[in-house]
């Protein structure tokens, strides 16, 4: 029995004892430790937030470098279609130009070999009227040297020559 | 030279080393002694005493003489308890302040006015004695109990001068030995226990329980303090289970009190029917508390002596190895006891702050 009633003396130094081990280790130990190992949290804490941030934002560059990459990779294939596109309607006037231009001397020259050919086909007539000219009248001057021949020549062209 | 200094000795040096038996079987030369009582000396070291004994030389006691302090009806006395010379049967009359004290079986005794010796009736209690009104001695347990919170300062308060040396709050040190530990209390017991919320406010309490029991725990088990069972001692418990259910009870909130007087969500009948019961789980709580720790710490010591007195008993130290064997294992268990016993009285602590300050979730 006496094994199990608590005494009061041991009661009371417990208590004494213990209010003060509370008293003291609370302001001087725990406060101190778990204000430590509370501030050591809160800095991993940021710390680990700061760093994703930074990750975050290193995603975010990333991602901005690369849709600005693509963009100008857009934009540069626009260009170069562009480019192409224009280099083909370039060549296409410069075709069309030369084709235009080469009728129109094609034409040119057809129309000065026309008159070139004209005007030698004129000169070939007149020459050739000349020749004839002279030619006839020197047969003619041959045919009408003897008074048959001028009379038979009279009277062959009186018979082609039909009155009416 | 008794039995009992023999006991002492043999005590002593068994807990301490295997290699003593030539010495304690050499010193077992007794003759006259009364029988060996296994019980009786078991209880004298479970319990209480007056001085610190440590070992015996040459058949003499060697103890701390520790300071005897009684309040009667005709004031305080103090005085020494070397004046009882190592005796606890009565027979050492201390004449202090006009009144006679005995040391009957570690309790101070105040003759009653004429006597001259203590008498005793049938039950070994004294019949022309009374127990002093308050009887505040600085007995072994509470000499132990401030080397304990002496280690105590020592240990934590030179943990946390590390903190505030270290500027980036990296524990060195002793610190780093303190800081899981400390962790382990506040996030394996006052997080779950009480909620992430309201725990910071018990954690000076939490902590301080856990390693005061602790330490008084480990220092039941060195066997050269002999057993000073401080937290095995019903009064230790009592006190600190008495803090507990005051911080409970004061910290209760509304849904605590109506949990015990008017339980929600029950019919009428119901209600009445628990109440009483409630109110009942309310003071079995702390109950608990100081009859587990106290039960499990005093068993531990029970057995290992009780293993030891064997060989008193069968009166041969042949059976020596096996007692000191069967001891050795009882330690080890014992030493893992005191942590657990600890770890038990702070979570169960926690546990019951956390239902006195649990919202109501209904």
């Amino acid at each position: 029995m006496d094994l199990i009633t608590p005494e009061f003396g041991l009661v009371f130094w417990t208590l004494i004892t213990f209010l003060i081990l509370l008293f003291i280790l609370r302001k001087f130990a725990w406060k101190p430790i778990l204000g430590a190992v509370s501030d050591r949290e809160e800095g991993i804490k940021d710390a680990l937030a700061s760093a994703e941030k930074a990750r975050q934002e290193m995603e975010n560059l990333t991602a901005d470098n690369e849709r600005i990459l693509k963009e100008a990779r857009a934009e540069r294939e626009t260009m170069l279609k562009e480019a192409r596109d224009l280099k083909a309607k370039l060549i296409a006037d410069a075709k069309e130009e030369a084709q235009a231009q080469a009728n129109k001397l094609i034409e040119q020259a057809q129309t000065a070999i026309e008159s070139e050919k004209k005007a030698a086909m004129a000169e070939l007539k007149n020459h050739v009227a000349g020749l004839s000219i002279d030619i006839a009248e020197k047969v003619v001057r041959d045919e009408l040297s003897n008074k048959d021949k001028q009379l038979k020549l009279v009277e062959n062209m009186l018979g082609e020559t039909t009155l009416n | 030279m008794t039995l009992n200094t023999l006991k002492r000795t043999v005590f002593t040096v068994l807990f301490l080393s295997v290699f003593s038996f030539g010495f304690a079987e050499g010193s077992k030369e007794g003759g006259e002694d009364k029988e060996f009582d296994a019980k009786e000396m078991i209880l004298h070291h479970v319990k209480d005493a007056y001085g610190m004994h440590l070992f015996d030389w040459n058949d003499h006691p060697i103890s701390i003489p520790l300071p005897v302090i009684t309040y009667t009806d005709k004031g305080l006395t103090m005085f020494s308890s070397s004046a009882f010379h190592h005796d606890y049967h009565g027979h050492e009359i201390v004449e202090r302040n006009g009144q006679k004290f005995v040391n009957v079986h570690e309790k101070v005794y105040v003759l009653d006015e004429g006597a001259s010796s203590v008498e005793f009736d049938a039950e070994d209690h004294p019949t022309n004695a009374h127990r002093p009104t308050f009887d505040i001695s600085i007995t072994r347990n509470v000499f132990m109990m401030w080397v304990s919170i002496a280690v105590l300062f020592l240990i934590f308060l030179t943990a946390a001068r590390r903190y505030k040396k270290s500027e980036d709050n990296v524990p060195s040190g002793i610190a780093s030995f303190v800081e899981p530990l400390v962790l382990f209390v506040r996030d394996e017991i006052a997080k779950p226990m009480i909620g992430e919320h309201k725990y910071r406010r018990y954690m000076p309490y939490l902590l301080t329980i856990f390693f005061f029991i602790w330490i008084n725990n480990i220092f039941g088990l060195i066997p050269i303090l002999n057993g000073a069972n401080l937290s095995g001692n019903i009064a230790f418990t009592f006190t600190l289970a008495a803090i507990t259910f005051i911080i409970t009870t004061f910290s209760g909130n509304k849904n605590y009190w109506q949990h015990i007087f008017w339980m929600p969500g029950v019919p009428v009948p119901m209600k009445i029917f628990l109440m009483p019961i409630e109110i009942i789980g309310m003071f079995v709580k702390p109950i608990s508390l100081m009859i587990r720790l106290f039960a499990n710490i005093t068993a531990g010591h029970v057995i290992i002596l009780a293993l030891m007195s064997l060989i008193f008993v069968f009166k041969t130290v042949a059976i020596a190895p096996v007692s000191v064997a069967f001891s050795l294992f009882i330690t080890v268990i014992e030493v893992i006891v005191t942590a657990i016993q600890a770890y038990i009285f702070t979570i169960l602590s926690a546990l019951y702050f956390g239902m006195a300050t649990e919202e109501a979730h209904h």
